[in-house]
């Protein structure tokens, strides 16, 4: 499954400064495993020691947070498009 | 890129003014928004004012979907956040721990507003890069220059 990915501006150093980025994978698991692979650290800038997605990091599957989704099981298809958004949040 | 790189937030009183009015509205909670503007420029020319989804006087976060939402507008647009600003209701306008860890704009002018005193307004801006703080300041302008 080819799929596009958005890269916020913080990450952008890890892509070469590419806004978009292409990957492959049948799951958000299988993606980001495939887009460490060209893009070292990318991953560990969304999944934690744990295997989780990090907390403050939002990925949406086109236009849905996929936590609302199945997480990193989420399914991917051809031509979707996964979005990486850091929360905006504080104390 | 100079411009971006310019120690001070340069702001139009309008802007400032409603940003100060959304904190007291929201006070006691911690209310938080975006200004816009051209992506590149420096130039805080469209104010956003978002929801806190925590609802908490110690804790701001943008709702999920209206973060995709947003971040979309302003790619359609061209734009960039060039100022992320929340309120403190209790404590000083400086940044807190959770502040500097989840800054993740390196380009935006972090603003913060102290509601703690009804009579007097606190309005700081910093830049937050690789959890380092630095205050900058803050022109406040009739109109922001063309």
């Amino acid at each position: 499954m080819a799929v596009e990915v958005r890269i916020p501006t913080i990450l952008r150093n890890l892509t070469g400064n590419q806004k978009q980025v292409q990957g492959h994978g049948d799951t958000l698991e299988a993606l980001f495993l495939d887009l460490e692979t060209q893009y070292t650290g990318l991953r560990g800038r969304l999944v934690d020691d744990e295997g989780a997605l990090r907390r403050f990091v939002n990925v949406y599957l086109n236009d849905e947070d996929v936590r609302f989704l199945g997480g990193l099981e989420t399914a991917l298809g051809d031509g979707d498009t996964v979005t990486i958004l850091p929360a905006v949040a504080g104390g | 890129m100079i411009g971006r790189l310019a120690p001070v937030l340069t702001i139009d009183r309008a802007t400032y003014d409603a940003i100060v009015a959304h904190a007291r509205k929201d006070h006691p909670d911690e209310a938080c928004g975006v200004v816009a503007g051209p992506a590149g420029s420096d130039r805080a020319a469209r104010l956003i004012p978002m929801l806190n989804a925590a609802r908490s006087p110690t804790f701001y976060e943008f709702d999920s979907g209206d973060l995709l939402r947003l971040y979309r507008e302003m790619d359609d647009r061209d734009e960039e956040p060039v100022v992320v600003y929340h309120s403190h209701t209790a404590t000083e306008a400086y940044p807190s721990r959770t502040d500097i860890s989840y800054a993740s704009e390196p380009n935006a002018h972090y603003v913060l507003v102290s509601t703690r005193d009804p009579d007097s307004v606190e309005f700081r801006s910093y830049r937050i890069v690789d959890a380092t703080v630095t205050e900058e300041d803050v022109s406040v302008v009739e109109t922001l220059p063309e």
